[in-house]
């Protein structure tokens, strides 16, 4: 069986004397091996320090992004096979590194929420008894179609705005407001978008290079949610008296 | 270290999935001040990976015209072959409706009716009502009568997490992400909350709260092949059956999805065979329906699976590295379906075998995916044994499911569970008493655990090596607890899994253990999970029948005179196997009787050669 190289940034915050350096593995390589079960393999049989994150295995979950020979990718469903030479892993940045591969994107991702006030807003109080107001089934596929992020943050990660600026929310975020847009059950008026979205911590920070839309792991179109929200911050920015 | 970081809140929900996250929801909205414990971010929770719906007897499309809440009772006590509570079954058809409907309000898209006629895939023409068109429509699931799984597109569990989540943000309630209850706080009569690790810095912390609510999900990854995440160990179960005070019920009740994906095993969801894909062999032979004439491949899931078995066993499954499989095959659905309603699992496909389902057939065979015992509750969700103890979704034994739970029941359950025990566990915490604990019995488990971490990094007991202990645990489980079981098979996974069990006491660390050391996490979590196989083995070993997916080759036929009851498993200290008890199974409304599908009823295959 045919081996593999692997050069992964190691640093574990409670040592900070050892100071960030990359450590080399070699591993047998079978058909079809993942990251994930390279990993894994590193880990039981060579490392049982390394730190890293998977949860479902299954690029569902959004928990494994890291920088997989240079761009950001979900590692569960990277394979060897379609990478050349040492395979070389960083964590994400932007986020809190927690140690080695891993980073703390939960954190990042809730204040994402908090800021862009991520919930529906309505007036209407929930009546058990009654049918669910109708919705447009298409209307439901839009509002799906951009609920898909997984929140891996390799569209934070890959973004030079939002490795300049703490404060950039991202095409995750623009995305996020996007989704909240298109949703007839959500009650917000234009001023209220405006002020969660309409600066450049938000739709205007972007500088356009869309690196975010190359690297989302979901593919999803956020070009177009990005053009989508910042024609709609234009015309707000515009009415709002 | 004598002093730990103690935090205190009225209610500690540990585990922030659906039903977790749904219960705290409840005790917050009441002015409650909740602390949720997460492994993970709340969003990257299992929960997410729930593909196909939910079920709930709206009756709007269709195919689901004349549903009701008796409809879903029937398939559900059916579906559980009379092991499961009627009582609780009732209460969660009528609920599941109504839960639904406040998904929605709270920001699911779940997928809508649109009018008009259409022809399914088996060539049948149904017409949708205009009258409907907006309303929640529903797929069809395995072992249901009607349309009944209410869905957006295969990512429902991913956007009930959503909603749920944008929830506890909203209401600002806190959540401590990557941190690890591994111990439960108790006086011996109520929960006081529990010693957790932080595993961002590998902090002890002591959490004390009036209730404590275990949301943790289920033990999927004691399997070496399991659909679930890699997080769903049973640590909530875990640390119940650790208190020696607190039953697990019926751990032997195993779930076995007919569609895990060849070899990496991921769940290709039910909906897949609900939206008309159909099971084929080696020979391209669609061959459920000679077994299950009537519900074909839309027999329970315990049948679907144990169908596969027979007919890979009969020389009729595809040879390949991973051992034989069978294909599923949902090409004549159309591209446009499948790049649409299916298209997370057509990524899947694409992902992780390099195959579009649009033009090519999916590698599948039984894979074990979820656990329909767990923690034992009574109807409001308290915990067996101890008072301020709860629990909830899958990591509870509710009990719901019986010995086989449906497709779509699941996301209901956590949902119709949360709200219902989240409730109660409210205003259990609004009418408690202050807050009353010996510190020194509260740190006295804070320094048990302090003790157990010294000696794993001291190698003070032993040096056994944590992963070599793990993978023989998983093919253990794999070789003898699997779809078809039998006593001699049964009794070598019991003595196998206690000789690991004494080895797991004595590993030892390979590496200093420091921090959020992974390989540290894996082994403080080590002897409760064989704790746990052992109640699923020697459970299995004991019950001398075949009840849904409880199979047993020696005992074929359900015994209802002798095993119509529920094993309650208990831990006593130092004991190396489970103390079984049992209690009998509610029994309201529906006696037990032939379920419609399977070996023992008359409209399957062998029912149709005795008559």
């Amino acid at each position: 069986m045919s081996t593999r190289k692997f050069s992964i940034f190691r640093y574990n915050p409670i040592t900070p004397e050892v100071k960030p350096f990359m450590q080399e593995y070699t591993i047998e390589e079978p058909p079809g091996m993942t990251i994930f079960v390279a990993l894994n393999k590193i880990r039981e049989e060579l490392d049982p320090t390394l730190m890293f994150d998977f949860v479902c295995r299954a690029a569902i979950c959004g928990s494994c992004a890291m920088i997989i020979n240079g761009k950001p990718r979900l590692a569960c469903k990277t394979l060897t096979s379609d990478l050349k030479g040492t395979v070389t892993l960083m964590p994400l940045p932007v986020f809190k590194l927690i140690g080695d591969l891993s980073v703390d994107t939960g954190t990042w991702f809730r204040h994402l929420s908090v800021k862009t006030k991520s919930w529906i807003h309505s007036s209407k109080e929930f009546d058990p008894n009654a049918p669910e107001d109708r919705m447009d089934n298409e209307t439901a596929l839009e509002i799906y179609e951009a609920e898909r992020c997984i929140e891996c943050g390799c569209c934070i990660a890959g973004c030079v705005t939002a490795n300049i600026r703490e404060d950039f929310l991202g095409a995750a975020g623009i995305n996020r407001v996007a989704r909240f847009m298109v949703d007839p059950r959500d009650e917000r008026s234009k001023e209220e978008y405006f002020d969660v979205i309409g600066s450049d911590e938000g739709a205007f920070g972007c500088m356009g290079l869309m690196a975010c839309d190359d690297n989302c792991p979901m593919q999803l179109p956020l070009q177009l949610q990005l053009s989508f929200v910042r024609r709609k911050m234009v015309s707000f920015g515009l009415s709002i008296k | 270290m004598s002093n730990y970081t103690t935090i205190v809140s009225d209610v500690l929900v540990v585990g922030a999935g659906l039903a977790g996250e749904r219960a705290a929801i409840e005790a917050a909205s009441r002015g409650l001040d909740v602390i949720i414990l997460s492994l993970v971010p709340p969003r990257r929770s299992h929960s997410t990976a729930a593909q196909g719906g939910c079920q709930a007897s709206l009756g709007n499309c269709a195919m689901g015209s004349g549903d009701n809440t008796d409809v879903h009772f029937a398939d559900t006590v059916k579906g559980s072959d009379w092991g499961c509570d009627q009582e609780v079954a009732r209460l969660f058809v009528e609920t599941a409706p109504k839960a639904v409907r406040q998904m929605s309000m709270w920001g699911v898209p779940w997928n809508r009716v649109v009018g008009g006629k259409k022809t399914l895939p088996d060539g049948r023409e149904v017409e949708d009502p205009k009258e409907k068109e907006g309303l929640i429509t529903a797929r069809d699931f395995g072992g249901t009568a009607k349309w009944r799984t209410c869905y957006t597109a295969d990512g429902a569990g991913h956007t009930l997490q959503y909603a749920v989540d944008s929830v506890v943000i909203k209401l600002g309630i806190t959540v401590h992400d990557r941190t690890e209850a591994i111990s439960l706080i108790h006086d011996g009569e109520t929960c006081l909350g529990v010693v957790a690790r932080c595993l961002k810095t590998g902090e002890l912390r002591i959490y004390l709260a009036k209730s404590t609510v275990i949301a943790t999900g289920g033990y999927g990854r004691l399997y070496g092949a399991s659909t679930n995440a890699i997080i769903n160990e049973g640590n909530g179960m875990s640390i119940a059956l650790n208190t020696g005070l607190v039953p697990l019920g019926n751990m032997e009740a195993v779930q076995f999805h007919p569609t895990g994906m060849v070899p990496v095993w991921i769940l290709i969801t039910e909906g897949a065979r609900g939206d008309g894909g159909y099971l084929l062999d080696k020979n391209h032979h669609r061959f459920m329906p000679d077994y299950e004439p009537k519900k074909k491949e839309l027999a329970s899931r315990d049948v679907v699976s144990r169908r596969m078995i027979q007919h890979i066993r009969k020389g009729h499954g595809v040879d390949s590295p991973y051992g034989p499989h069978l294909w599923l095959d949902i090409r004549h659905l159309g591209a446009k379906h499948i790049n649409t309603n299916l298209r997370e699992i057509a990524n899947i496909c694409k992902n992780f075998n390099g195959i579009d389902p649009v033009n090519a057939l999916i590698p599948v065979r039984p894979t074990q995916h979820y656990s329909m015992g767990g923690v034992r509750t009574n109807i409001d969700g308290q915990v067996y044994g101890l008072k301020g103890l709860f629990a909830v979704g899958e990591a509870a034994c509710w009990d719901l499911h019986g010995f086989n739970r449906l497709g779509g029941n699941s996301l209901a359950e956590t949902i119709v569970s949360g709200w219902i025990v989240g409730k109660k566990m409210a205003e259990y915490t609004l009418g408690a008493a202050e807050l009353n604990y010996q510190y020194n019995n509260v740190q006295g488990f804070a320094k048990e655990q302090q003790e157990r971490i010294n000696n794993l990094i001291a190698g003070k007991q032993g040096k056994e090596n944590v992963y070599a202990l793990r993978k023989e645990m998983e093919q253990t489980l794999m070789d003898y607890v699997g779809i078809f079981r039998n006593g001699p098979d049964l009794q070598k996974a019991v003595d196998n899994l206690k000789e690991i069990y004494h080895r797991s006491l004595k590993i030892g660390l390979q590496s200093s253990g420091k921090g959020a050391n992974p390989e540290l996490s894996t082994c403080l979590r080590m002897p409760g999970m064989l704790r746990l196989a052992l109640c699923i083995s020697y459970g299995a070993l004991t019950r001398t029948e075949s009840r849904g997916s409880h199979a047993r080759e020696d005992f074929p036929k359900r015994d209802d005179a002798n095993w119509l009851k529920r094993t309650l498993a208990y831990w006593k200290e130092g004991s190396d196997l489970p103390d079984l008890q049992y209690e009998p199974v509610k029994i309201t409304e529906l006696p037990p009787g032939d379920r419609g599908y399977g070996e023992s009823s008359a409209s399957s295959a062998e029912g149709k050669k005795q008559n």
